[in-house]
Formats: structure tokens, C-alpha cells, sequence
């Protein structure tokens, strides 16, 4: 924590001998540099990145780390009850889950499930399961974790209504939903630049109009334009446009869209014009461009992630509503929405509960992305 | 000052201009319109339509002239007559429909509002000046939590539990002797009663979020040596907190309370949806699917003339508190 002290207290001798190396680190450390040394100490911001990197690993490596595939189904196994994954075994190491009994009510007829405490499912990791091709290159059927004999029931958060397993499609979910989180926010970041840039910079009229149009965006509630434009969206155009299309939608209007980036990118502008090093930058000559490019944008760069980071669970809460409300993302598509609509029926909540798992997956990767957000915010504050 | 009102006043004005053709439009970009949902729904009812039929139909609707025409109409018709034109599914005027339900969903996200503004910013004092202590964890964590779980998820997991462990969903707005009752006294404590639930899961995100900021602020301001000058003098604690540092650190969650109000209105919405809560919200959502246009088209602008008006009341509320945007 030697670091630390050095922070507080710049041009006093550092007081551990045995690391005198850190005051000249210190003194020749990167913007970059100071602020992961800042970010690192910051625990629950670290565990918030973990998390959120995992996420995203899991998601690029979907089909290896789903046991089944989203569209894998067993008939006689519809809205099945999670399994409890046993680690021991005469008392050994070798998970197995048991497999699944039921009995029907003689009056209703309505199915209850039983844990078969005879039947036991062998589960390995790395096993050969159902074949997939990863983004049209590697065909393989290598399953990170499944049941040792390929078809055997194995549902670690239960199935859905046609006997998919949730698990898998969790998965699977995490990389449209993750995805649409980064794209849209890309999307803008790119307007918010732009106009955000624009208004800070030329002022006058021209800032005028753009913070007229952002107020004017702002104060429209952002759910019903969302589900009315996303109802014009036609039926039979196909997944990738849907989703492009219902990413677009997010980032022009909304909290997390252009607006709040723009405004963002605005008001650092505003103060880093006011800025010393900027006054001097532009004595010496330099052309507009360098001035923004090698001036002001690496000031304000760190700020503009912490927005970003900040702005894309915003975007996965986003299109997981649209999609829940089945105006976002559609079947055959996956995502967590996509997902939940199953438990719009409220009576299938009140029997299987475990539809609800997707919504905890979005919950976890929130947080996570909340924790990482807040971190790199404080880590980008020269003030704190 | 009062040319700042009449500058505000001029925006929302043409806000509600500009939203009044986004509703329109939105509503009108889906290809087809309800004639020909209406068709098709006969040609699968064995009897079909000719187009002499079809284009009747239309003229009746007003549905043959240009989009600009309609627009105009349909404008002329709410300004003058608050009519909002005809709803196709219901068979009825569409602002019966939309007036029925609106109500309910303003109170809805009033009362969010209501509960957000007056829980959060006391919260948010009260965890500053009793930094790290339990409570303080307590509401840290729930902050954190809140705006991590979005309400709608947080809607289907009460009702699960009201499920779970009632049997039933207990979640709606009024109990059940009261739900096809007239309005009366006893009818609108029975609404106080149920309110507070859906008000809460619509408002915890905002509220998550404003004790978080009330916090922070409120910590850098009474770290500031203008406290420490006023300790030393002698002022008590409660008037060194209240006279500063407190309305220095409200200043930014009150000059953007008006931002809030969008929020709130969604936030009724979708809650509703997943709730059936007797609001816009529902209705809304179904004449979107079925293209049910005036009754979507109307209820998109009355949502946002909701907030556009209680933005300008706060923007004018903002004058009185903040002595600076009186003297610009």
C-alpha cells in the first residue's frame, strides 16, 4: 500500500525502504498505469470485472460450454425440475446427478416430478456431446461439463416448456444479450461523440439545437417509443436485422443512448476548453483536429469508459424488457428475454419457478458490470 | 425570471408538438392498417371482402387520405373535442379506452415518485453522517441490488412469491370487494393500501441510485473545511448539516427531478404489464399488437404529455429552490 501514501503525500520521501523503486515508478507512470493501481485496490470492482470477463468468455465459447444445444429437447422431459449436482459418490469424488421419476394425481392428472434416487447419471467434464459448429470454422461435439452418455436428461436449472434445457440456453442467451449490450453502446458512443463534440465545441446556435433535441429526448418516456417503434418492426424480417434493428432502436432513444453520452462528451469538452495545457496547445499552433485527437481526448478517455461501462447494463436491462414483452428479440433467436416470456403465464411461474433463472443471469452480470463501472469511474477521478 | 417560464413554457410546447407527430408517425409505419388486419381476420372467417367493401371501410375510418391529413385531423379532433378517435378492437371511442386507464397510471408512477422523493434523499443523509455503520452497509448493499435487478424481473419474483406462499397473486391495486366497485372514500384508501407495492418495485431502481448519489455528495461536501470553520464556531450539529452541506448535495437529484418522470411512467408501464394492473400500461401493449392505432397513438401521447408537464413543473419548482437559474 506503499503506493497509496505516495498518492497522498507527492514530493514526500517514501517512508518503506525496502521498495524504493515505487516513488520513481510513481513519478514516470502512465495515466494508465495510475489508474489500475487505483482500480486494483478497489475490491469489489475487481470481483465486478471477474465476473464480467467470465461472462463474456463463457459467452464466445458458448456451444463448448452449454451441455446441450439451444434447440436440443427431450419430449418426455418438459418443464423439469433442476437437478442437485452430486459431487460425491461412495464416498469419492464422481458427480452424477439422479435422474427423474414422476407420478400423476389420479384426480387431476397433473404430473409431479420425483428425484429417481435408483437412476444415476454419470457427469464428466469434457464429454462428447451434441455436435456444433463454432462460428462456421470447428466442428467438434466436446462439451465442457454433461452426462458421461450422451441423451441422458441433464438439467442443471431445469427445462422449458419443449424440454430444452435452461442451462444451455443461459448460455447461449449471453451472447446476443451481451452482445447487444456492447453494440448498442458502441452505437452511441459513436453519436455521442459526434454530437456531444460538436455542441462543445462550435457552441453557439449548433449547441443550441443539440441540447434542445437531447432535452426533448429525454423528457419522452423511453418505453412506450421503445415498444411502439419496435412493433413496426416486421414479423418476417429475419433474426440478425431484428436484432440490429432493435439494438439501433435502444441506442437513439432512451436513458443509456446518444443523450447521455452526448452529454458526457459536452461538458468535458466545456471544461477541458477552459483548460491551461488546451490554451497552450492552441497558441502553439496546433490544427483542430490535433488539438481534440492528441489534446483532449486521451483527458477525457477514461471518463468516456466509465460512461460506457456504466451505460451497457442499461442496455442488457433494456433489451431484455423489450424482448420479455415480446416486442424485442424473437424465437428462434435466445436471449434472456427472449427466455422470460415464457414466464409471462403466471401460472407457469407459480409451478416452475426455475423459468426465472435468465433473469438471474442478467442480475448477476448487472451488478457485476455496476461494481467494474464505478470502480474505473473512481479510478478515472483525479479528485478522489 | 419569468422570462425563464415563458422560455420553459415555449419548449414544452413545442415538445408535445414534436411527440404528438412521433406517436402519429410511430402508429403509422407498420405496412397495412387495420382494414386490412380486419380483412384478413374475414377471409379466415370463410366470408370475404370485396374491394368495393374494403375501400367503404376505409372512407369510414378516414384511413383512404394522406398521412398528413390524418395527422391534422386527428389533432384538430384532441385539441378541440378531446376525442381520440375510434378504437378498431373495442369497438368504442378510443378515449373512453385511454381515460379510463389513465388515471390509475398516473397515480401509479405519482405515488413511485412520491415514495422515491421522500424515502431516498433522508436515507441517503442518514447513511452519510452514519458512515459504515450497519445500516449504512444495509442500504449500500440494497442500492447496489436495486439497480441491479430491473423492476419488471423484480414484479415476476414477488409474484412468484405472493404464489409461493399465498396462493394467489397479491399484487393488484384494490382488494376484491372493491375492484368493480364506484368510486368512494373507502374505495380510494383501499387504492392507498395496494399502492405501495407496485410503487416501490417501479421506484427502486431511481430511488437505488438517488440514495447512492445523496450519499456520496453529501460526504464530499462534509469533508470541506467551510464545515469544519462552522463546527469550530460552535453551530450544532443539526444546523451545520441541514444549512449547508444537505442542500448543497440535493442540488443535482432536485435540478433533474424532471428527468425522473419518464422513468417512472415506464417503470408504471412495464410493472403493469407483467402485474395486469389495471392501468394504461396493459391496454397500451395490447393495441400495439393489434394495431389498435388510435388507441396506441393516444395513449404514447398522453404518456408524454404527462411528464412534458411535469418537467415544466419542475423546471419552474427549480427556479423557486435555486436562487442561480433565477438569475440567468
Amino acid at each position: 500500500m506503499a503506493q497509496k501514501q505516495v498518492i497522498q503525500q507527492p514530493g514526500l520521501p517514501l517512508s518503506d525502504p525496502t521498495q524504493p523503486s515505487t516513488t520513481v515508478d510513481l513519478e514516470i507512470a502512465s495515466q494508465w498505469k495510475l489508474m489500475w493501481w487505483k482500480f486494483r485496490k478497489h475490491k469489489l470492482a475487481m470481483a465486478g470485472g471477474i465476473v464480467v470477463l467470465l461472462y463474456y468468455f463463457v459467452a464466445i465459447l458458448a456451444e463448448f460450454f452449454a451441455p446441450s444445444l439451444p434447440t436440443t429437447y427431450i419430449d418426455q422431459y418438459v418443464f423439469a425440475p433442476p437437478q442437485r449436482l452430486q459431487f460425491f459418490q461412495d464416498g469419492r469424488f464422481d458427480p452424477f446427478v439422479y435422474g427423474y421419476g414422476f407420478e400423476r394425481d389420479p384426480v387431476s392428472f397433473k404430473k409431479t416430478w420425483l428425484v429417481d434416487e435408483e437412476t444415476v447419471i454419470p457427469v464428466g467434464l469434457f464429454v462428447r456431446g451434441d455436435e456444433y459448429t463454432m462460428y462456421g470454422l470447428i466442428t467438434s461435439d466436446l462439451h465442457f461439463i454433461g452426462p458421461e452418455e450422451k441423451g441422458q436428461p441433464f438439467y442443471l436449472l431445469g427445462s422449458d416448456k419443449s424440454g430444452r434445457d435452461i442451462f444451455s440456453r443461459i448460455i447461449y442467451s449471453s451472447r446476443v444479450s451481451l452482445t447487444v449490450g456492447l453494440v448498442g453502446v458502441a452505437i452511441s458512443l459513436t453519436l455521442g461523440i459526434l454530437m456531444g463534440g460538436l455542441s462543445g465545441l462550435v457552441g453557439g446556435w449548433v449547441d443550441n439545437v443539440i441540447q434542445r433535441l437531447i432535452e426533448l429526448l429525454m423528457s419522452i418516456p423511453n418505453l412506450p417509443i421503445w415498444l411502439a417503434l419496435a412493433a413496426v418492426v416486421p414479423i418476417d424480417w429475419p433474426a440478425l436485422r431484428v436484432y440490429f434493428m432493435t439494438t439501433l432502436i435502444l441506442a437513439v432513444i432512451g436513458q443509456y443512448s446518444w443523450t447521455y453520452m452526448a452529454r458526457v462528451v459536452r461538458s468535458r469538452f466545456l471544461s477541458l476548453r477552459e483548460e491551461d495545457f488546451v490554451l497552450a496547445a492552441m497558441l502553439d499552433g496546433c490544427s483542430t483536429w490535433r488539438l481534440i485527437f492528441k489534446h483532449m481526448v486521451p483527458s477525457f478517455l477514461s471518463h468516456i469508459i466509465a460512461s460506457v461501462t456504466l451505460a451497457i447494463p442499461g442496455m442488457i436491462i433494456a433489451e431484455t424488457a423489450l424482448s420479455f414483452l415480446g416486442l424485442g428479440l424473437r424465437p428462434p433467436v435466445v436471449s434472456w428475454g427472449v427466455m422470460l416470456q415464457d414466464s409471462q403465464k403466471v401460472g407457469l411461474i407459480a409451478t416452475s419457478p426455475w423459468l426465472l433463472y435468465p433473469g438471474l443471469a442478467v442480475f448477476i452480470v448487472v451488478l457485476a458490470l455496476n461494481f467494474f463501472g464505478d470502480g474505473i469511474r473512481d479510478a478515472a477521478d483525479p479528485y478522489h | 425570471m419569468w422570462q425563464y417560464i415563458f422560455r420553459r413554457f415555449g419548449y414544452m410546447l413545442f415538445t408535445l408538438f414534436v411527440i404528438s407527430i412521433i406517436s402519429f408517425v410511430v402508429i403509422q409505419l407498420p405496412p397495412g392498417d387495420y382494414v386490412d388486419t380486419l380483412v384478413n381476420q374475414m377471409a379466415s372467417e370463410s366470408s370475404g371482402v370485396s374491394a368495393e367493401v374494403e375501400e367503404q371501410m376505409r372512407a369510414l375510418y378516414g384511413l383512404d387520405q394522406p398521412v398528413y391529413v390524418q395527422y391534422f385531423k386527428w389533432v384538430r379532433n384532441i385539441v378541440t373535442r378531446g376525442e381520440f378517435g375510434y378504437s378498431f378492437v373495442y369497438r368504442t371511442d378510443a378515449r373512453e379506452i385511454i381515460m379510463d386507464r389513465l388515471p390509475m397510471s398516473f397515480a401509479l408512477a405519482l405515488g413511485a415518485f412520491l415514495i422515491v422523493q421522500l424515502t431516498s434523499i433522508p436515507i441517503g443523509i442518514y447513511s452519510a453522517i452514519k458512515q459504515y455503520s450497519i445500516a449504512d452497509y444495509g442500504f449500500t448493499f440494497l442500492g447496489f441490488v436495486g439497480r441491479a435487478i430491473p423492476n419488471f424481473l423484480l414484479a415476476l419474483v414477488l409474484l412468484y412469491l405472493s404464489f409461493r406462499y399465498f396462493g394467489r397473486a397479491m399484487v393488484g391495486l384494490f382488494s376484491e370487494e372493491f375492484v368493480d366497485a364506484p368510486w368512494s372514500i373507502a374505495r380510494v384508501m383501499d387504492l392507498m393500501r395496494h399502492l405501495w407495492i407496485p410503487a416501490i418495485i417501479i421506484g427502486l431502481d431511481r430511488g437505488a441510485g438517488q440514495i447512492r448519489t445523496m450519499r456520496a455528495n453529501l460526504l464530499d461536501e462534509l469533508n470541506k473545511p467551510y464545515v469544519d470553520t462552522a463546527r469550530a464556531k460552535g453551530l450544532s450539529e443539526r444546523r451545520l448539516l441541514w444549512k449547508y452541506p444537505v442542500r448543497h448535495a440535493a442540488n443535482p437529484i432536485i435540478s433533474t427531478i424532471g428527468w425522473a418522470l419518464p422513468e417512472f411512467i415506464s417503470g408504471e408501464a412495464i410493472v403493469s404489464i407483467v402485474l395486469n394492473l389495471p392501468t394504461g400500461g396493459p391496454i397500451f401493449l395490447a393495441a400495439l399488437f393489434a394495431q389498435d392505432m388510435f388507441v396506441a397513438a393516444g395513449f404514447i401521447l398522453m404518456f408524454s404529455v404527462l411528464t412534458v408537464i411535469g418537467t415544466f413543473i419542475s423546471d419552474v419548482l427549480l427556479v423557486w429552490l435555486d436562487p442561480r437559474v433565477r438569475l440567468q
